[in-house]
């Protein structure tokens, strides 16, 4: 992957594009920021008419086979959606029901694919149950657990960062089993205590599941056999969507970023016009452009081996890193005003440190690449 | 080959073709260090092997291939022209010398030039028989260059040239320049007094003097001008609208618009090679690849380096582009060049100790060159419009922030 003979090149295919186009523009209408502020007093955790909606679209089944209801298309289709959420901080439970699709395709059975991936493209709720109390990113490093008894599992431990699991029809949660890692399906009625967790991201209805006491069939168990690889596809496919979030939201600093230097005057010049402030303004740009070739790189590699893994860490730390530093100079840069809750400086922050800590940072990418780079 | 657009199996077909010419023709090592720009040109030998080089090319047919035929180019299409560049940067190839009429001189007469312009000084651009050269900078006004103070006063059907121009790449070697002179002192407007020529160097009244660099090397000059003359016809565009000629060619110049004769301007290091070479410096009496930090820096390295590859993939997809369709053709020349400046530098730093030395010190480490290349690409991050006004620059048209 040194060589610098070979010459990455990114594919956008005609779907991506209609889809840029479309959500674009359905964020455009559907996510202002007005709207953005109104979800995160909301009481109810989703927009039900907005779900529907999106749902209608295909959205829920784009990357799911059509023998299951979707569209059959891939998650580098999904990307072109997930960005302009990015974008507008839309915070709906489309990356997890995405990802918790990706689980049931990767290894769920038969008979949990044919129930489950139809329900999720006509607007089911799901999403995975990942995260530990540990804080530790290792999907495989689990204190959860799940021991057999007859015809039945009984799960024990706690799973942190569950997107909203309140709305969930369906957890796929992450279990040790038999000295294994494991995913295991829990339905909506099966869940018995959870809380609704306080996270810096206030766009995001984030919650912790107490797992003891929880009882489930045996056959909730996805492919024993298969999870190893369907974890490992979990994380690149989190780590894509993530990317295409941050993207977006780095965008989305940047024009709040814009707009206030293009208005704001001090000294009798508007501030816009200060190097200290034009300079590292587009360095946030670069940084954006970077991350976003790197995004559609990673997009256009995905599952593709080896190479599709690279792209991937490379499209997270470089996303991570940019949403990190437009959104923090978003705020320096409104001066009192940047330090007010009222400014949206403050939510591309909080979103860039979610996008951070979920699923690594750019230090933790670089280092699974160095080992697998130099 | 047809003008129509060339089938994936034609392309892959000359891609061969290219590669197996220049394996074949590639020059022997010329027993002297060679510049690594166009811009650092500094004795006749280094001159005459590089322009003898260009000439072979462009001989092959390898050079100015999508340039029309009637002055001398191939009219093919730039696809394949884009072949041949990317092959000769594979290959490590010596640059094209005559780079200022290939990429920017060149398309800017194409363009805006006259049918005589076009006959007398596209052929010769393209042999390398023609050397050109840029006077655009003076002593007192670089990055504002709006402000340009050489005189060019009009006398009945010629202008006569008085004051100085510097940093002048080639100038030693030149036949012709392009020149930025104000020809009315006189306008509100500092823009306005400006006109764009063509002259010929090997005039009286001018003179080049050769400056030494940074790196202890001859690079670049300054030309002066003392009552040079010369003929109304060497204007390109209108007398007084030299600025919107100038505008033009640094869009040419920084690779922000298409239409390049083609070939590559500088030699441009790889972050491969230095992995390798932290595969031999040392750390704490291991190699200093095993370092975390170290690691941790390279990666970064890698990851900006292919950034940019990628953005070149990306740029060619509009749809990737709507929002903001300039930032990525705008940003590539402050890019690259800050990139190139800070891995060299990293290079140096991972040489320990030894970074201290310099060329011609037999401990030097590759004979000194990171030294002397970190040194050069300086080149690039001050020619052709610093840094800092790149960020100006793309601060103002595509961020559209107010001006400084
Ligand atoms: C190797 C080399 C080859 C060159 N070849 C040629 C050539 O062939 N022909 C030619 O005409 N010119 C050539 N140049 C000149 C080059 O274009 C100028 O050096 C450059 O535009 C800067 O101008 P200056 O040297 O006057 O520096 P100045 O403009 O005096 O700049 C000094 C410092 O101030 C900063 N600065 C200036 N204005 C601003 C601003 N508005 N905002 C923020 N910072 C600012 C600059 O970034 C720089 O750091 C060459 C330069 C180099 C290094």
């Amino acid at each position: 992957m040194l060589d610098s003979n070979k010459k990455p090149t990114i594919l956008f295919s005609d779907e991506q594009e209609q889809l840029l186009e479309v959500a674009t523009n359905f964020c455009r209408d559907r996510f202002p920021m007005s709207e953005t502020r109104k979800r995160i007093e909301a009481k109810e955790d989703l927009s039900k008419a907005l779900w529907d909606e999106m749902a209608g679209l295909g959205w829920l089944g784009i990357a799911v086979p059509e023998e299951f209801g979707g569209s059959g298309l891939t998650l580098a289709e999904v990307v072109t959606v997930v960005e302009p959420m990015g974008e507008h901080l839309a915070g709906t439970p489309l990356v997890a029901t995405t990802l918790a699709a990706q689980a049931l395709l990767a290894a769920g059975t038969s008979a949990q694919k044919e129930t489950w991936l139809p329900k999720i493209c006509e607007g089911a709720i799901a999403t995975l149950a990942l995260s530990e109390p540990s804080g530790d990113w290792s999907l495989t490093s689990l204190e959860a657990t799940a021991t057999k008894s007859g015809d039945t599992l009984t799960l024990k431990g706690t799973k942190t960062f569950v997107s909203d699991a309140a709305s969930a029809d369906l957890v796929i949660a992450s279990v040790s089993y038999e000295g294994k890692a494991a995913l295991v399906l829990i339905e909506k009625t099966q869940l018995n205590n959870i809380t609704r967790e306080i996270v810096i991201d206030e766009t995001r209805r984030s919650y912790r599941i107490e797992l003891d006491g929880i009882t489930v069939p045996a056959s909730a168990l996805l492919d024993i056999s298969k999870t190893e690889a369907a974890l490992a596809h979990i994380e690149q496919a989190a780590c894509l969507l993530l990317s295409a979030e941050a993207c977006g939201g780095t965008n989305g600093a940047i024009n709040v970023i814009v707009e206030y230097l293009k208005t704001r005057k001090q000294f009798e010049r508007y501030i816009g016009s200060y190097q200290a402030l034009k300079h590292p303004t587009v360095d946030a740009l670069l940084a954006m452009e970077a991350a976003r070739s790197h995004l559609y790189y990673a997009a256009t590699m995905f599952g593709e081996g080896i190479e599709g893994e690279i792209a991937v860490r490379m499209a997270k730390a470089t996303s991570s890193s940019a949403l990190a530093f437009a959104s923090d100079r978003a705020i320096q840069f409104h001066g009192g005003f940047g330090f007010t809750y009222d400014c949206d400086a403050q939510l591309y922050r909080r979103r860039g440190i979610w996008c951070e800590a979920q699923f690594g940072d750019a230090a933790h990418h670089r280092a699974k690449l160095s080992d697998m780079l130099l | 080959m047809s003008t129509s657009a060339p089938s994936p199996a034609e392309l892959d077909d000359f891609r061969r073709e290219v590669a197996d010419w220049f394996t074949a023709n590639k020059p022997k090592d010329p027993g002297f260090l060679l510049p690594q720009s166009f811009m650092e040109v500094g004795t006749d030998e280094q001159f005459y092997f590089l322009r003898d080089w260009q000439k072979k090319i462009y001989e092959a047919g390898y050079l100015g291939m999508a340039w029309p035929k009637e002055y001398g180019g191939g009219g093919k299409p730039q696809a394949l022209q884009d072949i041949v560049t990317r092959e000769m940067v594979k290959q490590k190839l010596p640059f094209m010398t005559n780079t200022i009429g290939l990429n920017w001189a060149g398309p800017l007469i194409l363009n805006m030039g006259t049918e005589e312009q076009k006959k007398a000084y596209i052929p010769g651009i393209l042999s390398a028989d023609d050397i050109w050269c840029q006077g655009f900078s003076e002593p007192d006004h670089g990055s504002d260059l709006g402000n340009a103070q050489l005189k060019a006063t009009r006398d009945g059907n010629e202008f006569v040239l008085n004051g100085s121009k510097i940093w002048t790449s080639l100038g030693r070697h030149a036949k012709y320049m392009i020149l930025l002179a104000r020809t009315n002192p006189n306008t509100n407007n500092k823009y306005e007094g400006l006109s764009f020529f063509l002259i010929p160097m090997q005039i009286p009244g001018i003179e080049v003097q050769p400056i030494k660099k940074l790196t202890g090397e001859y690079g670049f000059n300054q030309t002066f001008f003392t009552d040079a003359r010369i003929s109304e016809s060497c204007l390109i565009g209108k007398e007084g609208g030299g600025w919107a000629v100038a505008m033009a060619t640094l869009a040419f110049e920084r690779g922000a618009v298409g239409g390049q004769a083609g070939g590559h301007s500088m030699m441009s290091k790889h972050v491969s090679e230095v992995v390798a070479l932290a595969k031999v410096a040392r750390r704490n009496g291991k190699p200093a690849i095993e370092d975390p930090v170290i690691r941790d820096q390279l990666l970064q390295f890698i990851i900006e380096e292919r950034s940019q590859a990628l953005n070149g993939s990306r740029g060619r997809i509009k749809a990737l582009n709507q929002e903001r369709p300039g930032s990525l053709a705008m940003s590539g020349k402050l890019v690259g060049s800050e990139y190139q400046r800070r891995l060299n530098q990293f290079a140096l730093s991972l040489q320990g100790s030894n970074a201290a030395y310099y060329v011609g010190d037999p401990l030097a480490y590759e004979g000194g060159l990171w030294q002397r290349s970190y040194f050069n690409a300086f080149s690039a991050t001050i020619g052709g419009g610093t840094s800092e006004v790149q960020h100006n620059i793309i601060g103002e048209r595509v961020l559209g922030l107010p001006k400084s």
